[in-house]
């Protein structure tokens, strides 16, 4: 009523200030609960113990695998292969992320101060999407120079500036980056936490198992446009018949399998988010 | 100013608002009052743009609040006190709100001295009793400075120190000028701090109007008399058409002839009267006569042993 505050912020009332007021509320939120840093910091023991104690394993085992194992043995995948086990952790973050303001009832007031709906969910994705991707690209270095180091000698292993070796650990952090906003779309979509993990963890790891009982090459590939499967394409140094003759896709069309699950849920989420009741 | 234009909102089967219509002025302190299942908290949803109306309008100042870019300025709600992130500070959850809508951090400070939290600004809300939640709420409702407010059962689980604060807190923010929209179903406290009703049963309107017209208009049916002769009198008053009770200690309960009425009656006929008075009722008969027939989920009357 009398106050400054009231004349001061509405003359701005532009997009792009609309856009950094709900920006900066977004990052508040995530910056100010501790589930976030939590579970990125489990996240980092998952994968950097991981990559120590698998590219060990085959360290150990190197004089004893057969010649064909030796020319399958992919040693980024092996570094990197704690991903998927740490995708549970960053996928349950990306549903909690949206679910806990859910079942708090706190999304109501976001709702409230922002009734721009679809740019709260967008700016929220945005802001996860980038913190994620950072913190999990950095890991998934960290995590190909140990595991490389573990290898040495006598094992394969190979140098970063090797040909595709860069995208493969590049892809690590991406690969981590879709699975959690595969689960805020998710937790948009279902609000409930359980529900949305049910969900999530369903996609990744129940489906892939699920279609291994088709008959026939068809789950084969079927199999390649999960997002589990076909994103991981993008974390291995051999594609195609060269790890196991599974996935053809290759790295980048394999992504894009990723991606397009992502985009997907991120269309019903807006779509759902504006004509639910809140 | 907040306008209802035949609002109606219908979940599933069930038809939570059925075509309301009503206005809330500013400078008042307006009462919305009903049973629970009545449909107060789905037209403030509505109201605040977080349920969209099934048909019917219902605008903020003329506008929609779905299209407001900072609404926070215009309006200020608190719905659910607990409706908040346990592991985050007091200070961060209206922080995150201010943000939101470009206020200043100095106004997140001055807020919560408002409400008298600066003390706790740092700790996390999980931890804080349902009083304090309830004041963090409020506090989150006047960071905008705003010239609409609406509190759903503000003073639920509140101790009678918490009450009486809100209750000058609404009366001081209606004495500034401001729109001020308040829910209950406690009669009592409504008697106490609004002056404007609205009552609402199954999702209808079932009065619009000032607190004491609501309450004079359903007065002075009722008379109570005592007299030196309770016996005769109320022969004699049953003779001119009137219902009469006999209270136990002789107090006379009439119904049908005006306290004027009675008392030239009595004067007519030599009786010696103590007391005439007209009974005054309380906002909950008053509100009990009204919504008697639109109680959603009523308890079945208990059978005469």
């Amino acid at each position: 009523m009398s106050a400054p505050a009231r004349t001061a912020s509405r003359t701005g009332a532009s997009l792009e200030t609309r856009f950094r007021a709900t920006a900066r509320s977004e990052w508040v939120k995530f910056r100010s609960v501790r589930s976030g840093p939590a579970v990125l910091l489990s996240t980092a023991v998952v994968l950097l113990a991981g990559a120590w104690l698998i590219c060990h394993g085959y360290r150990d085992g190197w004089a004893t695998m057969s010649p064909a194992g030796r020319a399958s043995f992919d040693p980024v995948f092996m570094s990197l292969r704690a991903i998927e086990g740490a995708q549970l952790f960053v996928g349950a973050l990306g549903v909690i992320t949206v679910t806990g303001e859910y079942t708090s009832g706190l999304i109501r007031g976001t709702f409230i101060a922002t009734p721009q709906r679809a740019q709260v969910i967008a700016l929220k994705a945005v802001i996860f999407a980038a913190v994620v991707w950072a913190w999990c690209t950095l890991l998934s270095f960290a995590a190909f120079f140990l595991g490389q180091a573990a290898l040495s000698s006598p094992a394969k292993h190979v140098a970063i500036g090797a040909p595709g070796v860069l995208t493969a650990v590049f892809g690590g952090g991406l690969y981590l980056t879709a699975v959690g906003l595969l689960g805020l779309f998710t937790g948009v979509l279902l609000r409930r936490t359980t529900g949305a993990l049910a969900a999530l963890f369903g996609i990744l790891l129940v489906l892939p198992e699920a279609l291994g009982l088709l008959p026939g090459t068809l789950s084969q590939h079927l199999a390649e446009f999960l997002p589990d499967n076909g994103g991981e394409e993008i974390f291995h140094l051999l594609h195609g018949g060269l790890h196991g003759g599974e996935y053809t896709l290759g790295p980048w069309p394999g992504f894009a399998v990723d991606a397009a699950w992502v985009a997907a849920a991120a269309a019903a989420a807006f779509v759902l988010v504006r004509r639910r009741d809140a | 100013m907040i306008e209802a234009r035949k609002l109606r909102k219908v979940y599933g089967r069930t038809v939570a608002v059925d075509g309301i219509d009503f206005q809330v002025k500013p400078g008042h302190v307006t009462g919305f009052l009903g049973p629970n299942g009545a449909g107060k908290s789905t037209t403030m949803r509505m109201i605040l743009g977080l349920d969209l109306p099934t048909s019917g309008t219902v605008t903020v100042d003329g506008r929609r609040y779905q299209g407001t870019v900072w609404p926070l300025h215009e309006v200020g709600a608190l719905l659910d006190a607990r409706a908040m992130h346990p592991g985050r500070s007091a200070y961060n959850h209206l922080w995150a709100l201010a943000a939101a809508n470009g206020i200043a951090r100095r106004r997140v400070a001055e807020v919560l001295d408002q409400v008298g939290l600066t003390s706790v600004a740092r700790k996390r809300v999980g931890g804080f009793s349902l009083g304090m939640s309830q004041r963090l709420g409020i506090a989150g409702a006047l960071l905008g400075d705003p010239g609409t407010l609406l509190f759903d059962e503000p003073v639920n689980g509140l101790d009678p120190d918490g009450i009486l604060w809100i209750r000058t807190l609404m009366r001081s923010l209606a004495a500034e000028g401001r729109t001020v929209l308040v829910s209950s179903h406690l009669m009592s406290e409504m008697a106490l701090t609004a002056d404007h009703l609205l009552v609402i049963g199954r999702g209808r309107l079932l009065a619009d109007t000032p607190l004491a017209e609501l309450i004079a208009r359903k007065s002075g049916e009722r008379v109570v008399v005592r007299a030196a002769d309770p016996g005769r009198l109320a022969a004699d008053l049953r003779v001119a058409a009137a219902r009469v009770t006999t209270e136990p200690d002789g107090t006379l309960s009439v119904l049908g002839l005006e306290s004027r009425q009675i008392g030239e009656l009595a004067a007519g006929r030599g009786h010696v009267l103590y007391q005439l008075r007209d009974v005054t009722v309380s906002l909950e008969e008053a509100y009990f006569r009204l919504t008697g027939e639109s109680v959603e989920f009523r308890a079945p009357a208990p059978v005469a042993a």
